[in-house]
This record gives structure tokens, C-alpha cells and sequence, in this order.
């Protein structure tokens, strides 16, 4: 008997904490995998493919589960960087050379009277910012383009280049201030 | 008791007594400027959404046209200041600290001065709906003209469940050297006070506290004596004691009521709406007159201008002109400040025009504006946090700044930096402490809409994703369903289908052989050898002939 009513003890809590944790795990299931939603948000979401996955969300998922490093966004550059590896606890790394270089923000222009109409530009824009029908002529829409400048290697004529976004007093910043301090003094003695 | 005229007054946390150098602009009248050669007016004048021009090139435009406009809640439009033509729309230098050019229309006087048909005057206000009083401040294009330039009709407008108490009327002009509303206050008292009565009826208030600093009797005088004569009831005019900056709209409201405005808050959430003299000046004559906002006083000073005085002048006049009518330059002129020399930018030209937000042009000296000393480390003194109008720890917020901590500058309050410059100011280490304020509030607001196209984005991309996904699956279902029906139709007619092929093939076997039969050269066997070449001969002809064919086409 005295053996008996610490198995059974154990034996019951092992049983009612193992029903607790299967009913939680039914009740409380999480839909998708929240660590790649965290990572998706950061990504500047220009879905342009430079970091080997066909999109933003697609990259997020491979860091999640640890296929790919942080350092492969190009738009994202540094900030971006520096922000998953706050986010996921990790050393910040230079961006992977294997990507591409940074570039200034630009956005995709058409060249009016060159285009033909041939709807490829439409099919290949990630987020839908090109306008434009089967001989009609196309347009991207400026505040919608998110300079990922795939639209650019399927048009067959080379109507579309990037621009790069002018400085104005919209866009313009406050710059860094440039401090320099002033060497300390030797103490005269 | 206190007597009728004396306000309990409240004082704000910290600020400075600084050398007010008022008086060399206040030693000259008020004077005109002359119309110049050229007006340029830029498109952005005002907070908020940039104005659409409303005239083409080459078009003659009258005195009070509205040129450019904005459908925008939050925008002012902008009227021609003089008759005359448009002669072009395009970059021009702007006052901007970037220095960077922007749209402007330049218009070419004419000298002639013609008005456009003006709206007609509203002097039965009193019996007027709201809604048309401040449409009318909003036509006429008037913004706030103590620097801020907000356009003054979103300010007319608190809301429907919001009850304003007091109206604040702001003439402290607590900035060193600027004089234009002290000049305005003394020689346009009572238009001002017709736009205080026009302010206590739009905004159904019946207090109203007049604030100016001490160091302005004159102004003080001229105001009082404004406000008897017009019989306005519960309208004082509150003498404060000069401290900059008292003339922020929270400090003022924080002296003349006790109330302090909270973070992220307006006024007008505390029962309380704070205009310049100016403005409200600018409001009497819109509704009074019909006149949209034209010209404004503003003050040319500092030791680089030779007669240093107040002009009167239109909105798009160059700065070169004004410097010009205030007596030209003078040997000592070493910097170009657009408002005052706490909050005042340096322009990097004088072909840049005066603005509705222009009060001040310093032309200052060497001494005036020296150049910044060389700065040292943070000691932390604490003479900052002891400075600050609005109880900011400038010191911590100059540490995260420094270290592009985005979140933790904006924990310590940020966003209610107003930017005067007190901290700056007393800095032993010379430290530009504000350039690090306005740079991360650029950078916050940079970073915020970032996120907010890459929100767009992605949405756009799901909805793009989800798009193909619905078409891919719409084809297949087609797809399958056209197999479907063709298996259908197989299983029901099979025999009559066998015999159609059957038939087919056998008529393309007949063709086959046909062709073959056509095609073959006859009569090859048993040739001589001479008769052999012949042929081959004739062949290699036909051969050349039927490439060189193929050539031409």
C-alpha cells in the first residue's frame, strides 16, 4: 500500500497535466508561425527577390526556421539588419555581397512613346502598381511602385528605367549633426 | 480682490531673459514697400497639402485672384498679390533650410493694381452661419503669422463636442529683434479688435486675454484704449512679464490660464484657441472687407542693414527688394536669418521671397550671429533640463539623438519639443542640441511612413497573391471540366469517331503516296555518263536558283 500511493499519485498528476497540455494545445493552436510574421513586418515588403526568395514573406519563413541568414535584404540595408537581430537575439552581420549592392530609392518610369502595350510589365510588378491593358499604353503609378525594378528585364522594347527619387523639400531631412569635438586640453601643471 | 485689469498670472517651467534688441527696428514708422519686379510665390506656404496652380503661363491675373489651391482640409490657397502676368511656373529658390528650390508662380507686375471681383463683405457676421464665416477664412487663404503657418480655418473649426472658453489673442512676440507685431498692435489696434469680435462669435467664446510682454507700453496702450473704445465685454488686455518663450502657444496659455496643454494635445482640448495678432488682424479684414491675405508687416533688423526698420510688404516680394527699401547692406552683414536668432533659419540667398510665415529678415553681423563655438562633450551640467519651457530632460534626448535610439528619445517627450533653442543657448559645451531634436523627429517621420508604404505593399501583394491563386484555380476547374465533357462525349459516340480517324488516315496515306509518287525524277536509269553530268549540271542550277530565290525575299 505505501508503495502503491505514490505511483498512483504521480501516475494521476502525470495523467490530469497531460490532458491539460493536449486541450491547451487544441484550444490555444496558433495559425501560421508568429516569429515569421514578426520578421515579415521589418522587411521593407519591396517583395523585389534580390535575397533568393520570391518575395518578402517567403524570406521571412526561411529565417524563421533558420534556412537563411538576416543579411540578405538589399532595400532593407542596415536598419533592417540591425532590427532582426534585435529581434530574433543574433550577432548583426554586413550585408551578404552575394545580393547586390544598395542602391538610392528609385521608382520604375515607362517610356510613354516607346511602349507597345505588351502586358508583360503588368505580370511581372509584385504589387500590382503598373496600369495598363493588352495595346493599351502602360503607366506605373509613382506612390505605389516600390522599386524592386522587376517589371525592367521583361519588357521587350527597354522602355522601362529606374529613377532615382529627386531630393525635395518633401523628401528632404535634418542631416546628422556633424560633431567634432575639441581635443581636452593638456593640464598645465 | 485682485482689480479688473490685473490677471492672476501662472509661469511656465524655465526659460531665458535674453538682450530683446527691439528697438533698432522700432526707431523707423512703418513703411509701404514698393511692388517689385517680380513676385514669386511658392506653392507651399502653409502645413499641409502643397496648392495646385489655377493659372497657366502668360495669363493676366488680378489683384486678389486665387492663383493656386489645394482640395485638401489642411491647406490655404494663395491669391495674386498685385495685377499683372503670369510669367512662369516653376523651380525657384525657396526660404527653406535645405535650400533646395520649389515650385513657385511668378508673376510680372503690371503697375496698374486692378482688383478682381472680391467676395462681399460680411459686416452682418453676427446673423452669419459659422460655416460660411470660416469658409470665408479659409478662401482667403490666411495661416498663422506668428511663424507657425497653420492654416487658421482647421483652427476655427474644434469640433462639434468641444467647448472653447477662452480665446487667446498673442502679441508677446517674445523672440530678440522681431517687431512686426509690436508694430502691427500700434498702428492697427482696432482692425485687430474687430477680429477678436469676429474670433468670440465663430468660436461662441466670451473670454478673451489679450497677452503682450512688458517691454511693448506702446503696443499695451494702443490695445487697451482699442478694446474700450470698442465696447468689448470680458476682453482684457494682460500685460506678462518679457521671458522667452513666452510667445509659444502652450507657454502663453500655460501664463495667461494655469492650464497646461498635455502631450500630443491641442489647445482647443482644454477649452482653448491661441491666434496672433496678426492673424486675427488678417481675419477682419477677410470678412470685413473681402480682402484675401496679400501683404504682411515684416521686420528687417541686425547690424547688416544699413536703416533697419518695419515694411509692409506683399507676400512674394524678393528678400533683395526688402533689403533694399531697408537701406541696403551694410559692410558688417556676415549672416542671412529668416525669422529670429533663436528659431530663425539662415537663408543661403536673397532671391527668396517673403512668405505669409515670414516675420523677420535678420541681417546680422559677425557678433549678432557668431559662428558656433567649438563644442565639448556633455558634462551633464543640467543647465538644459533647467531651461525648458516644457520640462523636457534635453540632455538624455541629445544622448539617444546622438545614438539613433529612435524609441527612447521619443520615450523622453520628444515630440513636445518646441524647438526654441533655450537649451542650445545655455549649453557650456556648445552642443547643437536641437539640430539632433529636428533630426530625429525627421527621421521618426521618415522611418513611420516607410512603414506605412510597406504596409501598402504587402497588402497590394497578398491581395496580388491571392488574385493569381483564385485565377489559377478558376482555369484549372475549366480545364478539367472540358475534359470532362470530351471524355464524355468519347464514351457516348466511340465507333462513329474509330471509322471518322479511320477514314482520315487512310485519305492522308492516299496524299502521302501521292506526293511521293510526284516528287520522285523519272526516267534515271541507264544514263551515259555524259548525259549523267548533264543532269547534275541542271540540278546544281536549280539548287543556286532556289537559295539565291530564298536570298532575295
Amino acid at each position: 500500500m505505501l508503495t502503491l500511493t505514490p505511483i498512483l499519485a504521480i501516475t494521476g498528476l502525470a495523467l490530469v497535466f497531460g490532458l491539460l497540455l493536449g486541450y491547451s494545445n487544441i484550444r490555444f493552436h496558433v495559425e501560421g508561425d508568429p516569429i515569421a510574421d514578426q520578421i515579415d513586418a521589418l522587411l521593407p515588403q519591396t517583395q523585389c527577390g534580390q535575397c533568393g526568395f520570391p518575395g518578402c514573406r517567403p524570406y521571412a519563413e526561411a529565417i524563421a526556421t533558420g534556412e537563411a541568414e538576416i543579411n540578405r535584404c538589399v532595400p532593407g540595408g542596415e536598419t533592417v539588419i540591425i532590427a532582426l537581430a534585435d529581434l530574433l537575439g543574433r550577432d548583426p552581420l554586413p550585408l551578404d555581397a552575394d545580393v547586390g549592392e544598395p542602391k538610392p530609392k528609385a521608382v520604375a518610369v515607362i517610356d510613354e512613346n516607346e511602349c507597345i502595350g505588351c502586358t508583360l510589365c503588368l505580370q511581372a510588378c509584385p504589387v500590382d502598381a503598373i496600369i495598363g491593358a493588352a495595346k493599351q499604353m502602360h503607366t506605373v503609378v509613382r506612390d505605389l511602385c516600390t522599386g524592386c525594378e522587376l517589371c525592367v528585364p521583361p519588357c521587350p522594347v527597354e522602355c522601362i528605367h529606374m529613377e532615382p527619387i529627386k531630393e525635395d523639400i518633401r523628401t528632404w531631412r535634418w542631416p546628422y549633426p556633424e560633431v567634432e569635438f575639441e581635443p581636452a586640453r593638456e593640464a598645465t601643471a | 480682490m485682485t482689480p479688473p485689469n490685473q490677471q492672476r498670472l501662472w509661469r511656465f517651467h524655465g526659460g531665458l531673459h535674453l538682450p530683446d534688441n527691439k528697438a533698432q527696428s522700432l526707431g523707423r514708422e512703418l513703411t509701404q514697400a514698393t511692388v517689385p519686379q517680380r513676385l514669386i510665390l511658392p506653392l507651399q506656404q502653409h502645413i499641409g497639402e502643397e496648392d495646385k496652380p489655377l493659372v497657366a503661363v502668360g495669363e493676366r491675373v488680378l489683384k486678389g485672384q486665387m492663383i493656386a489651391r489645394s482640395k485638401a482640409y489642411i491647406s490655404a490657397p494663395i491669391h495674386a498679390p498685385t495685377s499683372g502676368t503670369v510669367a512662369s511656373i516653376g523651380p525657384e529658390p525657396i526660404p527653406h533650410p535645405s535650400g533646395l528650390v520649389a515650385t513657385c508662380i511668378v508673376i510680372e507686375p503690371d503697375g496698374e493694381d486692378a482688383w478682381a471681383e472680391l467676395p462681399e463683405p460680411m459686416d452682418d457676421y453676427q446673423q452669419r452661419d459659422r460655416a460660411d464665416l470660416r469658409e470665408r477664412v479659409r478662401w482667403a487663404g490666411i495661416v498663422g503669422l506668428g511663424g507657425a503657418a497653420f492654416p487658421t480655418s482647421v483652427k476655427l473649426n474644434p469640433g462639434p463636442n468641444v467647448r472653447i472658453k477662452t480665446l487667446i489673442i498673442n502679441g508677446a512676440e517674445c523672440e530678440p529683434y522681431i517687431t512686426c507685431d509690436d508694430m502691427l498692435m500700434r498702428t492697427r489696434a482696432p482692425r485687430i479688435v474687430s477680429g477678436i469680435k469676429i474670433l468670440k462669435h465663430l468660436l461662441e467664446v466670451e473670454e478673451c486675454l489679450i497677452g503682450i510682454e512688458d517691454n511693448k507700453p506702446v503696443a499695451i496702450a494702443a490695445m487697451r484704449q482699442a478694446v474700450t473704445d470698442a465696447g468689448l465685454q470680458k476682453t482684457r488686455v494682460v500685460t506678462i512679464p518679457t521671458l522667452y518663450p513666452s510667445g509659444g502657444e502652450k507657454q502663453l496659455i500655460h501664463i495667461l490660464t494655469g492650464k497646461e496643454v498635455p502631450s500630443h494635445a491641442i489647445p482647443a482640448q482644454i477649452g482653448v484657441v491661441c491666434h496672433n495678432v496678426g492673424t486675427t488682424a488678417a481675419i477682419a479684414d477677410a470678412v470685413l472687407e473681402g480682402k484675401p491675405l496679400l501683404s504682411r508687416i515684416v521686420t528687417l533688423t541686425g547690424d547688416g542693414v544699413a536703416e533697419p526698420r518695419n515694411l509692409e510688404a506683399l507676400i512674394g516680394t524678393p528678400v533683395s527688394d526688402l533689403i533694399a527699401q531697408a537701406g541696403g547692406y551694410t559692410n558688417a552683414v556676415y549672416k542671412l536669418i529668416l525669422g529670429g536668432p533663436m528659431m530663425g533659419i539662415a537663408l543661403h540667398t536673397d532671391a527668396v521671397p517673403l512668405t505669409k510665415a515670414a516675420n523677420c529678415l535678420l541681417v546680422a553681423s559677425r557678433e549678432e550671429a557668431p559662428d558656433p563655438s567649438p563644442v565639448r562633450p556633455c558634462i551633464r551640467c543640467g543647465e538644459c533640463a533647467r531651461v525648458c519651457p516644457v520640462s523636457l530632460l534635453p540632455q538624455q534626448m541629445y544622448w539617444y539623438a546622438r545614438a539613433k535610439d529612435f524609441d527612447k528619445v521619443q520615450a523622453y517627450n520628444l515630440f513636445d519639443c518646441i524647438e526654441c533653442g533655450c537649451c542650445s543657448h545655455v549649453c557650456p559645451a556648445h552642443l547643437p542640441l536641437v539640430q539632433f531634436y529636428r533630426f530625429a523627429k525627421n527621421e521618426i517621420w521618415a522611418q513611420e511612413e516607410e512603414k506605412r508604404k510597406a504596409e501598402q505593399a504587402r497588402q497590394r501583394h497578398e491581395a496580388r497573391q491571392a488574385r493569381l491563386e483564385r485565377l489559377e484555380r478558376e482555369r484549372k476547374a475549366k480545364l478539367r471540366k472540358k475534359k470532362e465533357a470530351l471524355e464524355k462525349k468519347k464514351g457516348a459516340g466511340g465507333k462513329e469517331q474509330d471509322a471518322k480517324k479511320a477514314a482520315i488516315e487512310a485519305a492522308m496515306k492516299r496524299v502521302a503516296e501521292k506526293k511521293a509518287a510526284a516528287a520522285a525524277p523519272k526516267n534515271t536509269e541507264g544514263l551515259t555518263p555524259a548525259q549523267q553530268r548533264q543532269v547534275d549540271n541542271a540540278e546544281a542550277r536549280r539548287r543556286a536558283a532556289e537559295t539565291e530565290g530564298e536570298q532575295e525575299k
